[in-house]
This record gives C-alpha cells, sequence and structure tokens, in this order.
C-alpha cells in the first residue's frame, strides 16, 4: 500500500468505526438494563433497610431538635446573647420563662428536661424546679429565675442551653470523644469520673485485637491440618469446625456460661487434677468474653486461611527445602507468605466483627468487659438518647474506617482471599 | 566463568577419587506396602553425566527421582551420593538443586530474591548473593528482569528463573522433574537445547524426568527407560534408538512397526522367522527364544523401503496400501502386510515423484540388520 492511500482509508474508515461504537452501545444497553433489573430489588432492600437507617441515625449525632421543638422561643432569642463571659440579658430570660411556662402547661417539660439533663448535672431538678416556682408575672424574669436556682446565674448553663438548642449540635460527638465545649467556645477534656467514652472506646479494641490474635494463634494449626490431610479425615474435622458456626450464637455463649462457671465442668475438672485448689474466675470477666468471642469468631479466621492453604501446593515446600532451607525456615519464609491473603482476609473479619460483638460480652462479661456497642445499644433503648448513641456509632465507624485504610496499606485488600 | 570452574573442579577431584557421582543399590519403594512402584534400581550416574528417567507415567521414574532428592524414603535398598549413603542425609543436606514441572517459584518473592534464596539460607553474604544471582540470572537470559515477579513472566521465563535458583548455589547435582512439560513445542524444543548447552558449559550432572522420549534423545548421555518400576534398558540415545533390547523399548523410543512371527531357525546374530502370512524373513536376534518360540519382529518405518525391489531380494514382505500422508518433507504411506493393517513406511517426498495410492499392491524390502526380532507382545 503506498503513503497516499492510507489516510484516505482511515477517513473512509472513521465515520463507519463512529457507527460501531453506537451499535455496540444499543447492543449492550440491553444487557445493561437486564443487569440493573436484577439488581434493582436488592439494592432498593438495603436502600431502605440499611443505608437509609444507618444515614438517618449518624445524622442524629450532629442534628438537634428536641429542645427546639419544646422551647421554639429560647433558640430564637439566644442569638441576643454575645457576652459568652456572664449569663444573657433579660429578654433571653423572659423567653426561656415562657417557654418553661408553655411546655409544663403542653406536658412537654419532661423533654427539655431530658434533654438538658445530658449536658448540666441535675440538669432535670433545674428545670422542674424552676418550673414550679416560677411566677405568673414578675418585673425581671433574670431576678426571680436566678433567685429560684442560683446556676441560672451560671454562663456554663446558658453554653449548654445554646448548644441544645439547635438545628446543629457537636455536643454528642464531642462528648462521645470525653470532650466538652465551655462557654467561651474553649474544647477541653472531660475530667475524672466523667471521661469514659475513650476507656470504653479503648476497651473496645483491645478486646477485638486480642479476640483477633487468639483466633489467629488457634485457627492457623486447625487450618494447616485440615488442608493438609486426607480429604475423608480433613471433611470431618470441617464439620467439627462449622457445626458451632451453624448452632446459635446466643446457645453457645450459653453453653460456655455453664462451662465456665465456678460450678461449672472445667473448674470441676481442674480441681479433680489438683491443679487448683479453689475455682478460678473464667466468667464474667475479661478472660470469660476472650474465651467466648474467640471460639464464635474462630470460624471466620480458619475459612479463609484453610482456602488458601489448600491452593498451596506441596512442591513449594519441596522446593525451598531442596535448596537448602531447614523445614522450619521453609515454612517462615515461603510457606507462611504464602498464607498472608487469608490469614489477612480472616483477621479483618474476626477483627471487624469483633468489634460490633455486644450479646457474647454482654452475657459473659463482667461490667468493666462491655464493649461500645453495650452503651450503644443502653443510650438507644434504655435512656432513649438517640444522639449520644448516634455519636459513640459515628465515632466507632469514623475509628474503623481508619483503621481499616491503614490495614489495607500494610497487607492490601486486594491481596486478600476472603474464603 | 566461576560456577564452571568450580563445578569442572569437582569432576576431577572426586572425594572417593570414583567418577561415580549417584549409585542406586538395589532400590524398592512401595507405598500401600503391597505394589512396588520401583522394583529393583541399580544405577550408577557419572560426574558431569547428563541421564534422563524416561518412562510411562506410573513406570517409577519420578518416584526414583524423588527417592533421591529425599522426598520420599526407599523401603529397601540404598542410594549414595559422591560414596556416601544418604539414608539419613535430610534433604536440605543434599546440596543437590531441583527444577519442579511447576516451576515452585515462590510468587511472594521477586525474581532475584527466588535466585537468592538458596544463598541466603546458606548464609552467603548479601554482596555475594548479588553478584552471584546476577550471574545466574544472566546465564538464563534474564538479567533485566530481576525486579519482576513471578506471575507477572511466562512459562518459559519462570522455568528458566527455576534453572537459575537450581544452579545459583552450585549443587553437586541438579535434579530436573519434568522441568518442561507446562511449555508449548516450540519452547520446550528451544528450552531442551538451552538447557544441554547450560550442562555442557557448566559440567554439572544432571538427573532428568521426562515421559518424552523425543526430549530424552536430544538431551541425554545417557537414558534409562522405565516401566513397570523396572529399567528396562540403559544406553545412549543411538543404543536405544537402534538397538531396543525389547518390544517395549522399540515401541516407546520412536516410531516402530511390530509383527507378529515364530522363530524357525537360528545361526549366529540372525535368525529366521515365519510371519503370520506364511511368509518367511531373516532377522537379527536380539532378545528370542529357541527354535519356536514366540518373536515380535520391530522395523522403524524409515528403515524399510517401497521402490527398487528385484524379485531376488532376500527380505522382503508383500503389502498392501492403505492410505498416504503427505508431511511436507516425507510421506507416510499406511499400509496392511503380513496381517497387520498398520504398518507404516516412511519415504522422502520429492516433487514430481510418484506416490503410492490406496489399493495399490506392492513389497516392502529391509535388511536383516534393521528387522529386530524381540520378546512376544
Amino acid at each position: 500500500m503506498t503513503d497516499m492511500a492510507l489516510p484516505e482509508r482511515q477517513q473512509a474508515l472513521l465515520p463507519d468505526q463512529q457507527g460501531l461504537k453506537a451499535r455496540l452501545q444499543r447492543a449492550e444497553r440491553m444487557k445493561k438494563v437486564r443487569a440493573f433489573a436484577l439488581v434493582a430489588p436488592l439494592l432498593l432492600f438495603v436502600l431502605v433497610t440499611f443505608i437509609a437507617p444507618i444515614g438517618d441515625m449518624l445524622r442524629r449525632s450532629f442534628v438537634d431538635n428536641e429542645l427546639s421543638a419544646v422551647w421554639p422561643q429560647t433558640q430564637s432569642a439566644m442569638q441576643q446573647w454575645t457576652d459568652r463571659s456572664q449569663a444573657p440579658g433579660e429578654a433571653v430570660f423572659k423567653a426561656v420563662a415562657e417557654d418553661i411556662r408553655k411546655s409544663r402547661d403542653a406536658n412537654t417539660l419532661a423533654t427539655a428536661a431530658r434533654r438538658l439533663n445530658y449536658a448540666i448535672d441535675n440538669g432535670r431538678s433545674l428545670v422542674f424546679g424552676t418550673a414550679r416556682k416560677l411566677p405568673d408575672q414578675t418585673e425581671s424574669w433574670k431576678e426571680a429565675m436566678i433567685a429560684i436556682d442560683a446556676r441560672w446565674n451560671d454562663p456554663e448553663l446558658w453554653q449548654a442551653i445554646n448548644q441544645a438548642s439547635g438545628p446543629f449540635t457537636s455536643f454528642y460527638l464531642l462528648q462521645a470523644m470525653d470532650l466538652h465545649k465551655k462557654a467561651n467556645g474553649d474544647i477541653v477534656s472531660v475530667s475524672g469520673n466523667n471521661a469514659i467514652y475513650i476507656d470504653i472506646l479503648l476497651r473496645t479494641f483491645t478486646v477485638a485485637f486480642s479476640v483477633t490474635v487468639l483466633s489467629v494463634l488457634l485457627g492457623f494449626p486447625v487450618a494447616y491440618l485440615l488442608a493438609n490431610l486426607p480429604p475423608k479425615t480433613a471433611n470431618l474435622l470441617m464439620i467439627l469446625v462449622l457445626l458451632p458456626f451453624w448452632t446459635s450464637l446466643l446457645v453457645r455463649t450459653a453453653a460456655w456460661i455453664v462451662l465456665l462457671q465456678e460450678q461449672g465442668v472445667v473448674n470441676q475438672f481442674l480441681l479433680w487434677l489438683g491443679v487448683v485448689d479453689h475455682p478460678i474466675r473464667m466468667i464474667y470477666n475479661r478472660a470469660g468474653v476472650y474465651i467466648a468471642m474467640t471460639h464464635v469468631l474462630l470460624p471466620f479466621m480458619i475459612m479463609p486461611l484453610y482456602s488458601v492453604m489448600k491452593g498451596i501446593k506441596p512442591h513449594y515446600m519441596r522446593a525451598a527445602v531442596s535448596l537448602g532451607a531447614r523445614p522450619t525456615v521453609a515454612f517462615l519464609r515461603v510457606y507462611m507468605p504464602m498464607t498472608l491473603p487469608g490469614m489477612g482476609a480472616g483477621a479483618l473479619l474476626v477483627f471487624i466483627l469483633a468489634l460490633g460483638y455486644y450479646v457474647t460480652p454482654a452475657l459473659v462479661g463482667g461490667a468493666a468487659d462491655q464493649m461500645i456497642s453495650y452503651f450503644i445499644a443502653f443510650y438507644t433503648s434504655e435512656t432513649v438518647n438517640w444522639g449520644m448513641a448516634s455519636a459513640l456509632g459515628a465515632v466507632l465507624l469514623v475509628v474503623t474506617l481508619i483503621l481499616y485504610t491503614i490495614y489495607n496499606r500494610l497487607v492490601g485488600i486486594s491481596n486478600m482471599k476472603m474464603g | 566463568m566461576a560456577m564452571a570452574d568450580a563445578a569442572a573442579k569437582r569432576g576431577t577431584s572426586a572425594q572417593n577419587g570414583s567418577d561415580i557421582l549417584v549409585t542406586f543399590n538395589g532400590v524398592q519403594k512401595t507405598y500401600d506396602g503391597e505394589i512396588l512402584v520401583v522394583k529393583d534400581l541399580n544405577l550408577e550416574i557419572k560426574r558431569g553425566e547428563f541421564v534422563t528417567m524416561l518412562g510411562p507415567s506410573g513406570s517409577g521414574k519420578t518416584t526414583s527421582l524423588m527417592m533421591l532428592a529425599g522426598f520420599e524414603v526407599p523401603t529397601h535398598g540404598e542410594i549414595l551420593l559422591d560414596g556416601r549413603s544418604l539414608r539419613n542425609v535430610p534433604p536440605h543436606q543434599r546440596d543437590i538443586g531441583m527444577v519442579f514441572q511447576n516451576y515452585a517459584l515462590f510468587p511472594h518473592m521477586t525474581v532475584a530474591e527466588n535466585v537468592a534464596f538458596p544463598l541466603s539460607v546458606r548464609g552467603v553474604s548479601k554482596s555475594e548473593q548479588t553478584t552471584r544471582v546476577r550471574k545466574a540470572l544472566d546465564m538464563v537470559k534474564l538479567g533485566a528482569m530481576e525486579n519482576r515477579r513471578p506471575g507477572q513472566m511466562s512459562g518459559g521465563q519462570q522455568q528458566r528463573v527455576a534453572l537459575a535458583r537450581a544452579l545459583v548455589f552450585e549443587p553437586q547435582l541438579v535434579l530436573m522433574d519434568e522441568p518442561l512439560g507446562a511449555l508449548d513445542k516450540q519452547l520446550r524444543e528451544h528450552m531442551q537445547l538451552e538447557i544441554k548447552h547450560i550442562h555442557e558449559s557448566l559440567g554439572i550432572t544432571i538427573v532428568y524426568v521426562t515421559h518424552d522420549q523425543g526430549e530424552a534423545l536430544t538431551m541425554s548421555d545417557r537414558i534409562a527407560v522405565f516401566n513397570d518400576g523396572i529399567i528396562q534398558q540403559l544406553d545412549s540415545p543411538t543404543g536405544l534408538y537402534e538397538c531396543p533390547r525389547n518390544s517395549f523399548v522399540a515401541h516407546f523410543i520412536g516410531e516402530n512397526n511390530a509383527l507378529p512371527g515364530i522363530v524357525e531357525s537360528v545361526s549366529g546374530e540372525l535368525c529366521s522367522v515365519r510371519l503370520a502370512s506364511g511368509e518367511t524373513v531373516q532377522a537379527r536376534a536380539v532378545n528370542i527364544g529357541g527354535v519356536g518360540s514366540k518373536t515380535s519382529l520391530s522395523f522403524r518405518p524409515e528403515k524399510v523401503h517401497i521402490e527398487g525391489i528385484g524379485p531376488d531380494h532376500p527380505n522382503r514382505l508383500h503389502g498392501r496400501v492403505n492410505e498416504t500422508i503427505y508431511y511436507g518433507d516425507h510421506v507416510r504411506v499406511r499400509m496392511t502386510v503380513a496381517g497387520s493393517d498398520s504398518f507404516t513406511v516412511k519415504m522422502r517426498f520429492r516433487a514430481g515423484r510418484a506416490v503410492p495410492l490406496p489399493g495399490e499392491e506392492l513389497f516392502v524390502a529391509f535388511t536383516a540388520e534393521d528387522c529386530l526380532a524381540l520378546d512376544p507382545i
């Protein structure tokens, strides 16, 4: 072909190729529509039952309309409070006083009292006490209210009311991290007994991490055995691994209570052996939590490890040994690294699942072993403090995502094999 | 080349003064206590030799190799390496390099790390590792790929890395277990030559296992043909092809035409055999019983002629052409001869030359030297 002919031919091809692309798209469109139609029911289901509720819960960690709904005048009057170093002027007091009287008549005072009680010690008694003694008419609402309760003169109280008046608040999220915003806007750590949430968060991660390590230590040999036994024996053992997995979580946890309690089988056996002279406490403490949670989560470690080990052909070890590596060296330098995708996946599964554990620690743990989900449940169902519950959830979610990102950098999710 | 020097030195100054490196002494192996996979293996391999264990699958060749490598324990008998019994020597202390069929490159290591592995487990210094790895990779022409992962390479390249890895620590013996089995034909033939050249330039001893007779013929100094756990014949490639000791070897190595017959008389090296068609031919008496015993005649297709055969030719048989197949450089004529309908004759093809047509009746002829009387099939 000559040089002249080439561009001509290409030009001739060009419009035709565009037509080809359009035809390809048309041909593919039906396929895409069909694929979407297959996914659509699940997508809708997940949206309605999962993504929307979670989004709404997360919204509650910073949106705060509880107080403003019952004390509407307070919310607008708070804007007049400019000098934050002292209590506001008469106009704000008047608005609050009217809101208190109106909500007392409308029977919504309890809502306001509960919301203020989150932020102020004895906030409930302050609100109810003031409402009871509040006169119908007075010259100065400010003086009258301060006379009823001196705390009305405290700018910190007014900062709390201001924060609670919405529409957005940093109160819950700060509190979930043991922080507090003072009247002058400084963010400081909560002192002493009130600082509990960081501890709970650390405890949650400690428990999840320890359970993950225990699962690796216990699961690795089992997975290795399963992967290297003849299929018949391996299948039998696999059922032993899976049987607990198919059993209800509650049943298994209850079984551990029976086994580990002071008059339980394990203690009786140890006493009979003479290893101990009085029963050891293995339940309602951290040990019980570790034992029960590790047992419950072990299959999640064994399965991905097993499936990866099953794929490691024996000739890798043979090659390593033939090249002069002692069996232990061959195992550490060749076999172990090749199991990392499974170990990584298993560890991630166990860790994430352990983070959210609620039933098992609640049943076999002591008061000092409750994880963050216990407190989320407590705020959701016991005190109906949804703001706090969702703030704790949000903090857990964010920290988990940060850890996941670091983990991804270290191990590489794309290298993982989930089973 | 330092590697070649070292290997050559080992070759000349043997510890025990003998030039035998490997000895199999009455070795037996059974896995289930009932069937002997290796029945009675006696084999001596010289220093610098390229010995191939050839045989169909299940013939015991791989088991023999694995016993030499130390991954299987002989049920009976003894294996000596350089005069020392290997009985209590674990595989990692045998100083034997091994190349596997599936390469067995460590997927989590780069090419350079793979090749450096045998050096690093031996505590060789980092700087020496680097130079030796580079040299080994240059030898297999992969110098530019040291930072790749095995997964990013073609099968042929992976096998070269495996080769470099098995050679880099200068083992006294290198075992290869069907190393080219996973490669396509063209690459396989190329690699055969490359392995052969490496063997020649380094002077190492190689024990090679394959079921591909072509591979065995092109590469080996000597070939041990395995069947039923026994070495059927141990010989040079020419010896095996030109003078197979029994029908199995004749069939397994190269193409073969077999015709059953009965020994009529024996005179020295030659014997007279009567075929099923009643015709009688002269054959070389290689492996037969006495007069009247059954035998199987073996002919190579390229040593039988079908042209220019006079009526007084002493060794000729009547045949009928079934079909002719064109192969480019030659033509295969499939015929019915002495009751066998798969008798193949190879004739060189030249343009303009008449090719026999199906149905044509003609004579096939051969010399008594090229017709071997072997054990009956």
